[in-house]
Formats: C-alpha cells, structure tokens, sequence
C-alpha cells in the first residue's frame, strides 16, 4: 500500500500521457484525478499508522549505484516528516486535479496537461520519501522538470517560454549547490543515508574540510550548500526572480507547484536534514536572515503589483521567507506546520484567484476588475477566508503557525532573533495590506471591465467548487485542529525525524513572552487591512497624489520593479552570460578553436597532402621506372644488409625518420 | 672459362638496359628494345649460372623466357601501332594522359 502511493501517480501519468489519445480527455481526466485520490486515501492511511501511531517504515526495493563505498538503492522512508508532506501533497494534488477538470475544459490537450499533473506528484511523492540525498535529488530534478512543462503548458506563448526556461535555469543554480553539498556530504561522511549522515552529524561538529582551497567546517558548509539549493527551489531572495515570472502557466498548476508543494521543497529539505543545521550555528543565521528578508522584501512588492496572481505570488514568497526562518531558529516544526498551513489557504486562493480569472474571461489585471461581489460572491468568501487565513486573523489556520513563528523569534533574544521578529512582523502589516488590496480592487471597487465581460462573468459549477469549499475548510478550521499535534509542548508526534539541540529549543521560551509583543502581529495585521480598505475606499485621491510625488514615484518604482533584482540580473548577468556565449564560447572556441582544429583541419591537411601525393602519379614512364629502380634498390640494400643496418639504427627511429623525410619533401 | 667476365657483360647489360628506359625521352621503340636488352642479360645470366652449376633448367628456363619475350614484343609492337594511329607520334613524353 505505501508503495501504491508512489506508484500510482506515476501510473495515471503514463496512462493519460502515452494512451491519451485513446482514452480520451474524460478518460485522462478520471483516471488520473481517480489515481490521485486512491493515493490520498492510502497516505491519510499511512498518516495514521506512521504519524499517529508512531511507527516509521522503510521500504527498500533494490540496489541502484553500487561503486565502492558508495552504495545507493532505491529505498522509500515513511517518516513523520514524510507522511504530513505526503497527506499534503497527495490531497492538494487530488483538489487540483479535480479543479482542472472544469478550469481546463475547453482545452486541445487535457491528457497532456494532467498526465504533467501526476508525473509532478509522482515526483513529488519520491522527493519526499527519499531516504537518501541521491534520491531526494531525483525527485528535485524531476519537479523542476515537472515545473517547467506545465508552466510552458501554453507553449505558443512566447511569455511562457521564457518564464519557463528562467524557472529552470535560475534552479538550476539551487540544484548545482545542492548536489556540491551531496558530494561534500559523502566526502565527510562517506554515506548519502539520511540515517547513516544524520546519526554522524554529531561527530563532525567542529571538524574542518578543505573546500575551494579554504579551511571550512565541514557541517557549515555542507548546510550552507543545501540552503543554497534550498534558496533556489523555495525562492528565497536572490534567487526569487523564477517564481512570479512562473506564474505565467495555468492557475491550477500555480496553486499545486508554487503554492503549495513544489517550492515548500526547499523548506522540506531544511527540515529533513535538521541534524546537519543544529551542528552548524553559522548557518542557521544565515538562513534566518535569509528567510527573514525574503519575508520583508517579497511582502513589500507584492504591496503595488497589479497582477492578481503575482500578488499571491509574492505572498508565497513571503510565506516561504517566514518558513525558512522559523527553520532558521531551530523550530523545524513550526516552519512544517506553517507549510502545511499554507498549503491550503495559498492554493485556496490561488485556485479562487484561478475562478475569478476564469469569471473574467481571463483577464489577470486586478485594476479591470472590481465589483465582482455581486456576481461572485462563493469566490469572494473563499478568497476573503484565504486571505484572513494568510493574515493570521485570530483562530484561522494561519493564525496558529504565523503568530508562533513571530513570538519563537521574538523568545530568541539574538540579535537574528530580533531581526527577523520585526521584518516578520512588518510583512504581517504588508501581508494583510496587500490582501485587503486585492480583495478591494477585485471585488469590491466600482466596476472596471467592459460590460460584456461583467454580464458574463458566472460562478464556477461543480469542479471547480469542491476544491474551494475544502479548501476553505481547510483554511479555517486545520490549524486549530493540528496545533497541538504539530506544535504543542511536548508532542511526541515528530518521533525521530526533526532534531533540535537543547540549546536551541526555545518554543517554551516563547509562551513567556510579554503579552503586547504577542498581540503585535495580530494588530498589524488588522491595522493593514483596515488601512487598506479605508485608503483606497475613501482616499483614492491620497494613493495617488503620493505615487505621483518624487519620493512616491520612486518608493513606488522600487517596489514596482521588484527592487530591481531583474533588471540588475539582467543586465549585469544575463547579458555577460549572452556576450560570453556568443563571442566567446561560440565564435572562438566552436566556430574557431574547434572547427579550425577539428573538421575543416582535418580534412584541409588530407586534401593538400593527398593533391601533393597525386602529382607523383605525372604519367611518364620513366618515372614510374625511375621510382620501381630506386625502390628495388632499397629494398634489396636493405634485404641483403639488415643483420649490418639493425645493429646501427634504431627500427622506430628509422621509421620516423623516414615518415619526416616523406612529409618535408612534400613541403 | 671466363664466368666473371660474361657475369659483368650481363649486369652491364641489364643496367644499360635500364638506363636505357630511365633516360629514354624520345622514342618508345627504344624502351621496347631496352626491355628487350633486360630480359636477354637476364636470359644471359641464366645461361652461364647453367653452365657454370652444370644443370640444365637454367637453360630450358631461358627459352621460355625467350618465348615470353617475343610475345611481349609483339604485343608491345602492336600497342604501339595502334597508339601511332591513335596520336600520329610515337614520343614517350607525349604518353602521359594517365596522370594524377
């Protein structure tokens, strides 16, 4: 049964992809969100007997790489760890197949696009499930892989193409850091186990490698390699810029990938290898900061982006900042409880954001819309639910893990304790701010879209529904009922897989923190929504006379530009990479270097010498005679004179000298 | 018996013969009668090797060669009318169409 789990999504790819064509669009469409399902039961069954019954398995098939010391075999580990991403996966997987059913009705290549759905999850599942690096990395390639054939699902969009192949190249970056820390980790550890690296971790601590010539500890840089992967595949600053460029595939794959699954990877692999971070204090400031400013920075741009699902965009981004730092702070499980949360208010409203696009005839601009209440109003309470979900408006499922993130920073007392409390909680002002702003813009403004537009728009029936009102389940009620199963004091339901030192564990500290400082996000969060709300309600005027002031226009072109990361990527980046390539690599090393020595050489050397060796061939006679007589005479010379010659010359030598002779006279 | 001297009559005889071919420019009945002179110093020195060993096969070999030459030259003599038809000259350094 745990193998079906795997298993069977990457049946019903291969089914809806390869028989496509004979099944179907329905057929595709019920098998795989069929297979889907089963797999979502299995795994809720999984979760119960592994999570809630504390009783981890392993699951070994057989040998893959066996080469020395290394040795490498397909092995699938059911975890606690496992099994919650598992019910995550595998249920918001399951929404968004049946969500697509309806979203992608009218499109030519309904196989293909869920058949691309499932190998995502089947990915997915392996990624999770690894029990060691190598495996983990294949299920990372294969969901970038995965990432970029949906987000280019619309292959006749030239926007999607690029976005897609950013998507991969800006991971490919993660991807190359994390498999350096995969070799370092063998080379310290001599295993790629999970169990055998993270039961050794300890006794690396302090030790030092050489890496790059330098003199580093070994556990620091191994985990700052995998945060780097990490940075890449979760979009953490500096390699942020693929995820709202990503947004350019079809809704419900925004929802699955990089909502809710695909970029929490990064975040999962922090978790999962927490006994290489706790020995390694360096980095895990670092990824506080990183996390934290990421939170800042994502939150502050998602503030003027016009584009509804780019707003939502930068909130997961955000979002992601705040998991990382929670990770960053030793309280692994209160970043996986707040990715578990966000799986489900973030792919609410990104699948609520998806019927709204679809209501409006697929128009994404939020200022073309307004006044959707009356028409939608299902959608507009599934989006206010997410989005108070995401705010963290006391007793949603957001509330419980975004104010316990806050208040472990704040309990920490260091300096990046500190630091990423109030960053945190100012993205918690933004969060809201943005929130109420597209929920403003989009529902509740005057009207914007052009009449035919509005008369047509329509709620979405029954596919598109189901998913909405679980989710919206989800998001109200999952974090009351999980809270103490997650995170409560002294929960036994992590078992073995996360570890935290005793130095860093610090969730008991922050129940003694002063009560105003645990009402601060809280209120910034109301503050923000209401400040939303009210200035663009009644004071339109001010937002605008401000974005026209000079310090306005260029707070608001900094934020609007996205702080510049693109345009500096661009064109500090990008474009020496274009440069290098085409002068460089291309004209001089291919189109020369190569080309020169290579074939054109080759066969430039051949022609001149095999046209100087037929101009031997002059037709006359005597030539022919003069050659066979001088031949002869050799030949016999040597024929009869060898036992003398061979005591003198050497026959190698004598060969060569020969060969040299041969080739100057042709000079 | 004087077999040192037929034997150097032969070898000068074969090397004339070749020099003949090698420094011959002009006329390509002079190279057919070059190979002729090759074969006969050859015949030649077949002859004095059967007399000097005392065995018969050397000279039983050289009227084959003999043979052999005379078919040679009536076929190279044949050639050579044919190609004089063909060009209207006989000169060696025009005989040079088979040329790389």
């Amino acid at each position: 049964m745990y193998f079906s789990i795997i298993l069977l999504p990457l049946l019903g790819s291969f089914i809806a992809g390869l028989f496509g064509r004979f099944i179907g669009s329905k057929g595709a469409q019920f098998i795989t969100t069929s297979f889907i399902g089963l797999a979502f039961i299995f795994s809720s069954i999984a979760f119960y007997e592994v999570a809630l019954s504390n009783s981890p398995c392993y699951l070994t098939l057989f040998t893959w790489i066996d080469s020395g010391m290394l040795e490498i075999s397909w092995s699938f580990m059911f975890d606690t760890l496992s099994v919650v991403m598992l019910v995550v996966v595998t249920s918001i997987s399951f929404l968004v197949h049946l969500y697509s059913i309806e979203y992608m009705e009218t499109d030519p290549h309904i196989p293909r696009f869920m058949s691309y759905l499932s190998i995502f999850t089947f990915f997915m599942l392996i990624l999770v499930t690894a029990d060691n690096f190598v495996q983990l990395f294949v299920g990372w390639e294969g969901v970038g892989l995965a990432s970029y054939l949906l987000i280019n699902f619309w292959f006749t969009r030239l926007q999607a193409n690029k976005s897609a192949m950013k998507a991969l190249i800006v991971n490919r970056i993660g991807d190359f850091s994390l498999s350096l820390g995969m070799f370092t980790i063998f080379y310290v550890f001599k295993s790629l186990d999970f169990a055998t690296v993270f039961a050794l971790s300890s006794n690396f601590f302090n030790s030092t490698i050489y890496f790059l010539t330098f003199e580093v500890d070994a556990l620091t840089i191994i985990s700052i390699l995998l945060f780097i992967g990490a940075v890449g595949k979760s979009a953490q600053i500096g390699l942020h810029t693929w995820l709202p460029d990503a947004m350019e595939g079809p809704t419900p794959v925004s929802a699955l990938i990089h909502a809710a699954t695909m970029v929490t990877a990064g975040v999962f692999l922090i978790i999962r290898c927490s006994p290489l971070f706790e020995y390694a204090p360096f980095s895990l400031i670092l990824i506080t900061f990183v996390g934290s400013i990421t939170a800042f920075f994502a939150a502050s741009v998602g503030l003027v982006q016009n584009d509804l699902k780019r707003v939502i965009a930068y909130s997961t981004c955000s979002q992601l900042g705040y998991m990382v730092f929670a990770c960053g702070l030793s309280n692994y499980s209160v970043g996986m409880f707040h990715l578990f949360n966000h799986a489900f208010f973030k792919a609410l409203l990104f699948l609520s954001a998806g019927a709204v696009i679809h209501a409006m005839n697929d128009e994404q601009d939020m200022r073309k819309m307004g006044g959707l209440i009356s028409v939608i109003p299902i959608t507009y309470a599934m989006i206010l639910i997410g989005s108070l979900s995401l705010m963290g408006f006391p007793f949603l499922t957001g509330f419980y893990s975004k104010d316990v993130i806050l208040e472990v920073a704040y309990a920490k007392f260091t300096i990046e304790g500190t630091f990423a409390h109030w960053l945190g909680s100012i993205s918690a002002f933004f969060t809201s701010f943005y929130s109420f702003r597209l929920i403003y813009l989009t529902f509740l403004n005057n009207p914007q879209s052009n009449l035919t537009t509005f008369k047509k728009a329509h709620e979405p029936v029954f596919f598109m529904l189901i998913p909405l009102f679980v989710l919206g389940f989800g998001s109200i009620f999952i974090g009351y009922l999980t809270r103490d199963m997650f995170i409560g004091l002294g929960t036994n339901f992590w078992g073995n897989s996360i570890f935290i030192s005793q130095i860093n564990l610090n969730l008991i500290d922050s129940e003694f923190i002063p009560y105003y400082i645990k009402l601060i996000p809280v209120g910034l969060s109301l503050v923000g929504a209401s400040l939303a709300i009210i200035l663009y309600n009644f004071f339109a005027n001010i937002i605008l006379n401000f974005k026209l002031s000079s310090v306005g226009l260029a707070l608001y072109s900094f934020l609007s530009k996205k702080w510049y990361f693109d345009k500096i990527y661009n064109e500090f980046i990008v474009q020496k990479a274009f440069d290098f390539g085409y002068n460089i690599s291309f004209k001089i090393i291919d189109r020369g270097l190569i080309e020169v020595i290579g074939p054109f050489g080759i066969t430039n050397t051949i022609l001149n010498f095999t046209k100087r060796f037929s101009q031997l061939q002059s037709g006359f006679v005597y030539h022919y005679a003069f050659v066979i007589f001088i031949s002869l005479t050799f030949l016999i010379f040597f024929y009869g004179f060898w036992s003398v010659i061979i005591s003198f010359v050497n026959v190698k030598l004598l060969f060569l000298f020969i060969l040299t002779l041969l080739v100057i006279s042709f000079k | 018996m004087f077999f040192k001297e037929y034997l150097i009559l032969a070898i000068i005889l074969f090397f004339l013969g070749i020099i003949g071919i090698l420094l011959n420019r002009k006329n390509i009945i002079i190279m057919l009668m070059s190979i002729e002179i090759i074969l006969l110093s050859i015949t030649f020195l077949f002859i004095i090797y059967s007399v000097y060993l005392d065995d018969l096969i050397g000279q039983v070999f050289s009227l084959y060669i003999l043979t052999v030459a005379a078919a040679e030259s009536a076929i190279a003599l044949a050639i050579l009318v044919a190609y004089y038809r063909l060009r209207g000259s006989i000169a060696v350094r025009y005989l040079n169409v088979m040329k790389g």
